[in-house]
């Protein structure tokens, strides 16, 4: 069971076998190679921050700096994701950038999840969230070669998901019908899980329903609702939908993108709205990261990001079915 | 009321669900990357020994049950009750045939058995992996035929029915794997 500590005199080892370490700097080399031939340039930003992402989806881990100029001790958060930083750079004229990143998840221990883990995440000025599909999918065809042979993946809406594989519209269809198709195609429906909100209900269908549907080939679910928009811009069709894409590949979630929110104004409300949600659930409320506001009133260019879980496409890569096999040392490792 | 959050869940813990004691078999926890986290559970009925799965909100309590499993010495069988005893405390628990159910076929005095009690009752007995049994009717043996082919049924002291080698004969005492209900050897093999 994950997170508990090994046993035996080979607790100190890797879990992971050398023929996957070498996998591993294979797809870091190749990952390299690849935004090199592009003139992406390669950032590191520091993992410690003084604010914390507001997701109420996402709980960041904290320690505490205690020295010159804070003798009474500074909370600083372990990022969940480089995204601000990298935000600040770009606003700052970097160009398209990439970064690969070890970030922190609280509370995220699982088969398919460690509380560490490492992201690529990249940035590209004047491509929309469709435009950077391409480009995931011609990275992922390039650093898979000799393991996987990738083909593009399908695309469908996150809206188009729900109507072929529920025949529920979670556009217009209430809590209530999700509720009861839960009930009658679930195992198991969580007793705490009231109509008050819509997304949770989502949620649980994506993950126990949908998502082990998907099957082996690569698909990306685009335009997701905009209640689940995190940080993507809200496209104002009939329905407002956020520009953000998830890719899985043989069920497992791989990478998430945004065509980035560049509204600083928005941006805020957005984390005001967050924190709200965490107090309303009794989590911590964080500190809102002014330095990204103000990086966003100076002026975001036009771009889209994506990250992707490293040690998950490592699985992906080496067929493991557990996250733990794919890195050095996992969490009761470490 | 003693509880567990769902960050406690691991295999082996003990809890109530639907007023029955349950113990977790599998603790699988799913998240989206920007969404409500489950934890994924496969649970087993302690009384009925069924195998269902449930869904947990990540962060849910549930109450805990208190079941303890524990050796204990099979003594004797009163027509109603199968009677064990703690070898430490010389306590006695009697067992109805709910909760023996197909461990009686295994059952023979002095052996120790696994028996699971919730608040102090017993729920369910395991037998011993490997049992000595006599067998108390067979076929007559075949001496000389110990290619182990074919077998014969033979009906064991305890009336369980097993197949045995053909040179096997009633009063010899046969070793058998009460997990598999299959023929191990001899007593002196």
């Amino acid at each position: 069971m994950p997170g508990t500590d090994p046993a035996g005199d080979n607790a100190w080892r890797p879990s992971a076998t050398a023929e996957v370490l070498k996998l591993r700097a294979t797809l870091l080399a190749r990952i390299r190679t690849f935004f090199d031939q592009r003139a992406v340039l390669e950032v590191d930003t520091p993992a410690l921050s003084r604010f914390g992402g507001t997701d109420p989806a996402i709980e960041p881990l904290c320690s505490t700096y205690r020295g010159p100029g804070h003798g009474d001790g500074l909370p600083l958060y372990l990022h969940s994701s480089p995204e601000f930083f990298m935000k600040r750079l770009l606003a700052a004229g970097s160009g398209p950038i990439y970064q690969l990143a070890h970030v922190f998840r609280n509370g995220e221990l699982g088969r398919r999840h460690n509380p560490e883990f490492m992201l690529l995440e990249w940035y590209r000025p004047g491509l929309d969230d469709q435009a950077l599909m391409d480009e995931v999918d011609a990275l992922l065809a390039f650093v898979l070669q000799g393991r996987l042979s990738y083909r593009p993946a399908r695309r469908i809406s996150y809206r188009q998901w729900f109507l072929d594989g529920t025949g529920l519209d979670p556009w217009t269809d209430d809590t209530a019908t999700f509720r009861r198709f839960a009930e009658q195609k679930l195992a198991s429906v969580p007793a705490t899980l009231d109509d008050s909100a819509l997304d949770p209900w989502l949620d649980l269908l994506v993950t126990h329903w949908l998502e082990p549907a998907l099957g082996e080939a690569p698909v990306f679910i685009h335009d997701y609702p905009a209640s689940q928009a995190a940080l993507a811009r809200i496209r104002r069709d009939e329905v407002p939908v956020a520009e953000r894409f998830e890719l899985y590949i043989g069920g497992i979630e791989l990478a998430n993108g945004f065509h980035e929110l560049s509204d600083a104004q928005q941006q805020r409300q957005r984390f005001e709205q967050e924190n709200r949600v965490r107090e309303g659930a009794g989590q911590a409320t964080l500190p809102i990261d002014r330095h990204l506001l103000a990086a966003l009133q100076s002026g975001l260019p036009d771009c889209s990001g994506v990250a992707i879980g490293f040690d998950r496409l490592v699985m992906v890569a080496a067929g493991l079915p557990d996250i733990a096999a794919a890195m050095p040392f996992p969490f009761n490792r470490a | 009321m003693a509880t567990y959050s769902t960050n406690e869940f691991k295999g082996g813990l003990k809890i109530m669900l639907d007023g029955d004691p349950c113990s977790i078999i599998e603790n699988e926890f799913v998240k989206p990357g920007k969404g409500q986290a489950f934890n994924r559970v496969k649970i087993r009925n302690l009384k009925t020994g069924r195998v269902i799965e449930r869904t947990f909100k990540s962060g849910e309590s549930v109450e805990a049950a208190d079941v303890m499993e524990t050796d204990m010495q099979y003594l004797y069988n009163d027509g109603e009750f199968w009677h064990f005893m703690d070898p430490e405390s010389y306590e006695q628990v009697a067992a109805d045939a709910n909760a023996v159910a197909d461990a009686v076929k295994w059952l023979k005095e002095q052996d120790t058995c696994l028996v699971t009690l919730w608040n102090g009752a017993p729920i369910s007995v395991t037998p011993p992996n490997f049992v000595m049994l006599e067998v108390s009717d067979t076929d007559p043996g075949l001496r000389g035929d110990t290619s182990g082919s074919g077998g014969k049924p033979a009906t064991l002291q305890t009336g369980a029915v097993v197949r045995v080698p053909l040179f096997i004969d009633i009063g010899e005492v046969v070793k058998v794997d009460t997990r598999t209900g299959e023929y191990v050897g001899r007593a002196r093999d």
